[in-house]
């Protein structure tokens, strides 16, 4: 009996077997995503530089090679494409720069808070994480709602004696209305007059408008109980006898947090911070559902500008040319996170990865499909 | 050194302080999901006029009845219920299969296969709306039920969790059952799936929920009205400037009705997905 197993292991036959049932368990997964992912990624790359206009299909007759002229149009040539691509870039940076440090610090605090060990503290993670769970559809609509100018929110202002702004429908940039409080209103020379991506240097100042404030709010109060989850699980990972030595010598809340806390879990704020940078860069749902980039464009972004110059002005090869601006911004960023991560840090690597690999790349699908 | 009494005295007095901090946050995330169920019993003019109001003036379901009577409400439901439940239990079944190979069966190729799935995972889903569009209306699927399915059927990340997923458990059982001579997939299906039960819980949940709320691949898919999803047709709603007002009664009831599902699945297994994230650590 023991040789009959010992000699079944050894025949060649039950490798080819195994290799056999390995690309048959493969195949459907990997047909899918090479005809849906990997295919229409080359045909894409076709299409931007070519001149179809949506009739017929674009590896027929209808298309015609252009070259780099999709992309010139968008960086270098001034006109309406560059300028819309230039205010969608800059809606989004400033969108970007408030949504991920926010969202990271808030996500971080409720994760500290619902740590503790309290009474009820589920209660809590369920009320903050809920947000997670609704679709960006609506979410948005109650958030248009609630920002509304006669709305909830302004409903609010007026009860502590503040006016409201109109919110969705003020295209004013946040920065320029800050300056605006110190009389700085419009500027003469080199700002004025200095163009990049048909964009004025004072424009490109405005901050985030108004309107994309609200998203801001909303990218915010929909994703931060995720990655509040994803901090919950670092801080579990913290050994509670370093808080307690800690205690012990007198150490406060905040220094405890400070030294103890925030070295401890580097590793998942960096991976919150690339989840959010690329998560970030990807707005598409909220302002298709809202505002479809009005006021005056304010909340236009790539991924919307992509889809609206292809479906709507049929303008296929600048779309696609725009989705691969976008795909490259994101690769670089997501690099440069990487690179900021490589710092040296005591962090064993096999708790790193058991926090970004095991939990993070499960959120990974979530925020994928709309944050 | 501090004593005693002092201590307990500044540990009271934290906890206090963290109670009202939640309590502060939780209804700042708790009272819009309030405010969206309860103005949509409410009249146009009255959402309108007391946007904060906890009590409509009056009451009304007319919201429901204009949803059910006047809209596609009920294709909207069908839709999204047959996309949803296709698109998560063959994704559920086609991930564990593809996460079953890649962490047991040996064979030439592995490697650079899994490689390629984690480099496709990368790749930003919004980019890929004109591609997929393209290659969707390349294979005449366009404006169909395989052209809205077929493309979600399989996601990287889920191959991802369930090969971790089989990693993590002991081998021993699959190869007795293999030395019996049970062929590879009888071992999958009938061993290796039912101790497989948490990972796919948590797969069936975020397929789920992530093909329930999708919205852009619906878009990009198909035209037809008869085709709308929920998601498509209540962003429709939003966006469209049929009617007269600014019908949040009615935007935020259709959005109340859609969430239920999620809401619903969420309370469930709630358990399961927040200690998802303590089991992996301390693993």
């Amino acid at each position: 009996m023991a040789t009959r197993v010992w000699k079944r292991f050894r025949e060649p036959g039950i490798r080819g077997h195994e290799a056999g049932a390995g690309w048959l368990f493969l195949l459907p997964v990997i047909v899918i995503l090479g005809l849906f992912l990997v295919l229409p990624i080359a045909m894409a790359a076709w299409v931007s530089f070519s001149d179809w206009n949506g009739n017929g299909s674009p590896l027929g007759a209808h298309a015609h090679w252009v070259g780099l002229a999709n992309y010139r149009d968008l960086l270098t040539t001034p006109g309406l494409d560059q300028n819309n691509f230039g205010e969608a870039l800059r809606n989004n940076f400033y969108y970007v720069l408030l949504v991920v440090p926010i969202q990271t610090a808030v996500s971080l605090f409720l994760a500290v808070l619902v740590n503790k060990r309290l009474k009820f503290v589920g209660f809590f993670r369920t009320a903050f994480y809920f947000p997670s769970v609704t679709s960006s559809v609506a979410i948005t609509i109650l958030f248009l709602f609630l920002f509304s100018p006669s709305g909830a929110i302004n409903k609010l202002l007026s009860y502590l004696g503040a006016t409201g702004p109109s919110w969705i429908y003020d295209p004013r940039g946040l920065f320029h209305v800050i300056l605006g409080q110190f009389g700085v209103n419009q500027s003469g020379g080199h700002l004025a007059n200095g163009v990049f991506l048909g964009v004025t240097y004072w424009d490109w100042l405005a901050g985030p408008s108004i309107a994309m404030c609200v998203f801001i709010i909303m990218a915010v109060f929909t994703t931060s109980g995720t990655f509040m989850l994803l901090f919950l699980a670092g801080l579990q990972g913290i050994d509670e006898s370093v808080n307690e030595a800690a205690a012990l010598d007198g150490a406060s809340e905040w220094k405890k947090f400070r030294h103890i806390t925030v070295p401890m879990i580097r590793p998942t704020i960096f991976t919150v911070v690339t989840l959010g940078v690329i998560g970030t860069w990807q707005v598409f749902d909220q302002i298709y559902v809202g505002t479809k980039g009005s006021p005056l464009n304010t909340t236009l972004t790539p991924a919307y500008l992509s889809f609206d110059t292809s479906f709507n002005n049929n303008n296929w090869g600048a779309g696609a040319a725009i989705a691969f601006i976008l795909f490259a911004i994101i690769v670089f960023l997501t690099l440069l996170t990487r690179l900021a991560t490589r710092s040296p840090d005591r962090v064993p690597r096999r708790r790193r990865f058991a926090l970004t690999g095991a939990i993070g790349d499960e959120k990974v699908s979530r925020i994928g499909v709309g944050s | 050194m501090i004593s005693d009494a002092v201590a307990i005295r500044r540990r009271r007095f934290g906890n206090a302080m963290t109670y009202s901090f939640l309590l502060a946050l939780a209804v700042i995330y708790i009272f819009p999901f309030i405010i969206a169920v309860v103005t949509s019993f409410k009249t146009e003019p009255d959402a309108t006029a007391n946007p904060l109001s906890l009590a409509p003036n009056p009451a009304t379901t007319s919201a429901f009845h204009q949803l059910s009577a006047d809209q596609d409400f009920f294709t909207w439901v069908k839709n999204s219920v047959i996309v949803t439940l296709s698109v998560t239990f063959l994704r559920v079944f086609l991930d564990s299969l593809a996460g079953y190979a890649l962490a047991r069966l040996r064979f030439r190729g592995r490697g650079a296969a899994f490689a390629t799935i984690v480099a496709v995972m990368a790749v930003p889903g919004v980019v890929l709306l004109i591609p997929k569009f393209l290659i969707i209306r390349q294979f005449g699927m366009y404006d169909t039920y395989y052209g809205m399915i077929v493309p979600l059927l399989v996601d990287a990340a889920g191959v991802f969790i369930m090969k971790n997923f089989f990693e993590s458990i002991p081998v021993s059982v699959e190869e007795s059952a293999r030395i019996d001579g049970a062929n590879i997939f009888r071992i999958y299906w009938s061993i290796v799936l039912p101790m497989a039960r948490p990972a796919l819980v948590t797969l069936f949940i975020l397929s789920f929920q992530g093909s329930w709320n999708e919205l852009a691949q619906f878009i990009i898919s198909a035209q037809s009205a008869s085709l709308n999803t929920l998601t498509k047709g209540v962003a429709q709603l939003a966006s469209g400037q049929l009617g007269s007002g600014n019908r949040y009664p009615l935007k935020l009831a259709a959005s109340t009705l859609m969430t239920i599902p999620v809401a619903l699945l969420f309370f469930l297994f709630q358990r399961r997905i927040m200690n998802a994230s303590e089991g992996a650590v301390k693993e």
